[in-house]
């Protein structure tokens, strides 16, 4: 599809890139169109509105997370619930059934150690896709390829079972333990970053005496980073935003991930709606944080691979 | 001689090595592929055709469950026509709103930094959050039915009238719109300028402009998020499940293929009949993945020398 095919490109596509290909490509529009304002602010006036429209909800969860009860539904509408009862932050936090930072603890080490097993895990398995010549490659790649149509529920029930064979439901371990075998969509993705290396690089590197796995890990890796920081984020986001695999493995409450926890707390207090939506913010918040920090790689990544989030 | 003999020695022993270490280095991936991937796709086929509550061993029973499925389960029926329901609109219409949006993204030149931002803003919330937010959104005091009250149209039980409980869900998955946005907009970005100039130099108006240089450039992309959203909505649970609970309510017109397999299997723990309704979801999936496939001969465009 969009694929980079080669890791020298990576760094350049930055937004600031995109944007100056979007300033000339609008001039050149413009020139061979002459330069219809009116078309021009059609077009602004829609992406006005919908731009509108799709931060309506998000900008309606913040309000309401900052409302006393009476407003949440009040006649005329409250828009701008100022200055707000930011108490309802501490409220939801402290509730009783929404242990909240014990419950970013958990998120947390869940995130991070998927994050961190699938990283690993796709480096090495991409690399030897890639760099390394044995037996059965083409064919074993290929099927890699096809288990990426596989709807995930197929693979749902029976892994259940097996887990329940080995004793860990009720832990994380049924939720970690497989990013550190490897993800069939990002061992393809960082495959196509290590063919863009130069072969040169690791033959030198062979002749010297250096090792395969150390040509990989001291060379190759830090060549890809940008790439291996894509796979991470929308790893952290994904599996923050996880909601089955918690729901169908973790019984005690102690362990709910952010996501499951809100579930649980939406279940018990269905019409405290300030105190769900600032619930809501609270489970969102982190993953904003981490965007504003990230973005470049999430665009990046959008634009690589098609990942839509 | 000698010379060669050894040479060709050393490269014969340095490609075992290589040979070693590659297969080394995908080992994790092989146990994945038959740990996490063949046993389970095996055994789903088996456990479908038992009865198996996990306790006690599966118990062959042949084709009795896709027979209960067929005929005396009206939760199935109900399920499949809902899901249907939603995947067959809520795709092709996201699918065309967000080619639309980043046509129109494609043509402005300030802000488009800021516009992204926006646009992925919705992806970033988690699908639990984002549904509590419809929830509140689509009730019956809340800001859809105030935005109705605006144009004299009387308030909607969004959630009591089976009627709109999968509107509302389709609604709420067009919010992730903007993701999808920006993959058709960075497919955009690909499209040579040249091809668009010489197209105007030989009279193209923009239409024409669209239809024979743009969409054809990105028919790869429109399929590949054809069948990714396809499949996607084929499983859609979390939104579903939150609305609906786990009969699907308002009179299970929420019920969702995917939260009556998570019914029968965790809810009962009738895994072999969950499996079933797996297998039945995964072949259709299938079947549809072909159709789309075989369909996009005639309509995706392959630049040479791309594969």
């Amino acid at each position: 599809m969009n694929q980079v095919s080669d890791a020298e490109s990576l760094p350049q596509t930055t937004a600031g890139a995109a944007v100056s290909g979007a300033v000339k490509r609008d001039v050149a529009f413009k020139r061979s169109k002459g330069g219809s304002t009116l078309s021009s602010m059609a077009r602004h006036a829609l992406l006005v509105a919908v731009s509108a429209l799709l931060i309506l909800p998000f900008f309606w969860m913040v309000a309401s997370a900052l409302k006393d009860n009476t407003q949440i539904f009040a006649q005329p509408v409250v828009w701008w619930p100022f200055p707000g009862h930011w108490d309802n932050f501490g409220k939801a936090a402290t509730y009783p059934g929404f242990p909240y930072l014990l419950m970013l603890g958990n998120s947390i080490f869940y995130a991070g150690t998927v994050m961190i097993g699938t990283v690993l895990s796709c480096a090495l398995v991409g690399y030897g896709f890639a760099r390394l010549r044995f037996p059965g490659r083409g064919l074993l790649f290929g099927v890699t390829l096809a288990t990426q149509m596989l709807p995930t529920i197929i693979l749902f029930i029976p892994t259940y079972i097996l887990f329940k064979y080995l004793g860990m439901i009720g832990s994380y371990m049924p939720l970690i333990l497989p990013a550190f075998f490897g993800n069939a969509f990002f061992i393809f993705l960082l495959r196509q970053f290590f063919m863009g290396i130069p072969w040169e690089l690791s033959e030198a590197a062979k002749i010297d005496g250096a090792s395969e796995f150390r040509i990989f890990w001291q060379i190759m890796l830090p060549l890809v980073r940008p790439a291996l920081i894509v796979v991470a984020v929308f790893t952290l986001l994904w599996t923050w935003q996880d909601f089955f695999g918690p729901l169908v493995y973790l019984s005690d409450q102690s362990q709910y991930p952010l996501t499951l926890g809100l579930f649980a707390f939406q279940a018990q207090r269905t019409t405290e709606w300030a105190l769900l939506m600032a619930g809501s913010v609270l489970v969102t918040l982190p993953l904003v944080i981490v965007f504003g920090f990230t973005q470049r790689y999430f665009v990046q990544g959008i634009s690589m691979t098609g990942i839509k989030g | 001689m000698a010379v060669f003999a050894k040479s060709g020695w050393r490269t014969s022993s340095q490609r075992q090595r290589e040979a070693l270490a590659g297969v080394l280095f995908v080992s994790p991936w092989i146990v994945s592929l038959l740990v996490f991937t063949a046993y389970p796709v095996l055994a789903t086929f088996y456990l479908s055709l038992t009865n198996y509550n996990v306790i006690s061993s599966p118990e062959w029973v042949g084709f009795q469950n896709y027979q209960t499925m067929l005929s005396s389960d009206p939760d199935f029926w109900k399920s499949l026509g809902n899901t249907a329901y939603y995947t067959l609109i809520s795709v092709p219409v996201g699918l065309i709103a967000a080619l639309g949006l980043a046509l129109v993204l494609n043509m402005r030149a300030r802000g488009i930094g800021f516009y992204r931002t926006i646009f992925y803003l919705p992806a970033l919330v988690p699908p639990v959050a984002s549904a509590l937010v419809f929830m509140l959104l689509f009730n019956t005091d809340g800001l859809a039915n105030s935005f109705l009250g605006l144009l004299h149209i009387p308030h909607q039980d969004w959630f009591l009238n089976p009627n709109l409980s999968k509107p509302v869900l389709i609604v709420m998955s067009l919010w992730g719109v903007g993701a999808a946005t920006l993959i058709f907009l960075a497919g955009l970005q690909e499209v040579p300028q040249s091809l668009l100039e010489s197209a105007s130099l030989d009279g193209a108006n923009p239409w024409q402009r669209f239809r024979h240089v743009i969409l054809p450039l990105l028919s790869p992309i429109i399929l590949f998020n054809l069948i990714m959203g396809m499949i996607s909505s084929f499983q859609v649970f979390t939104q579903a499940i939150i609305i609906g609970g786990t009969n699907g309510e308002p009179l299970g017109s929420s019920l969702m293929l995917m939260v009556l397999i998570y019914r029968n299997a965790f809810h009962y723990f009738a895994m072999g009949y969950a499996e079933a309704l797996t297998v039945v979801l995964f072949l259709l999936i299938l079947l549809l993945t072909l159709v789309i496939f075989l369909s996009s001969r005639l309509w995706v465009y392959y630049e040479g020398g791309r594969s």
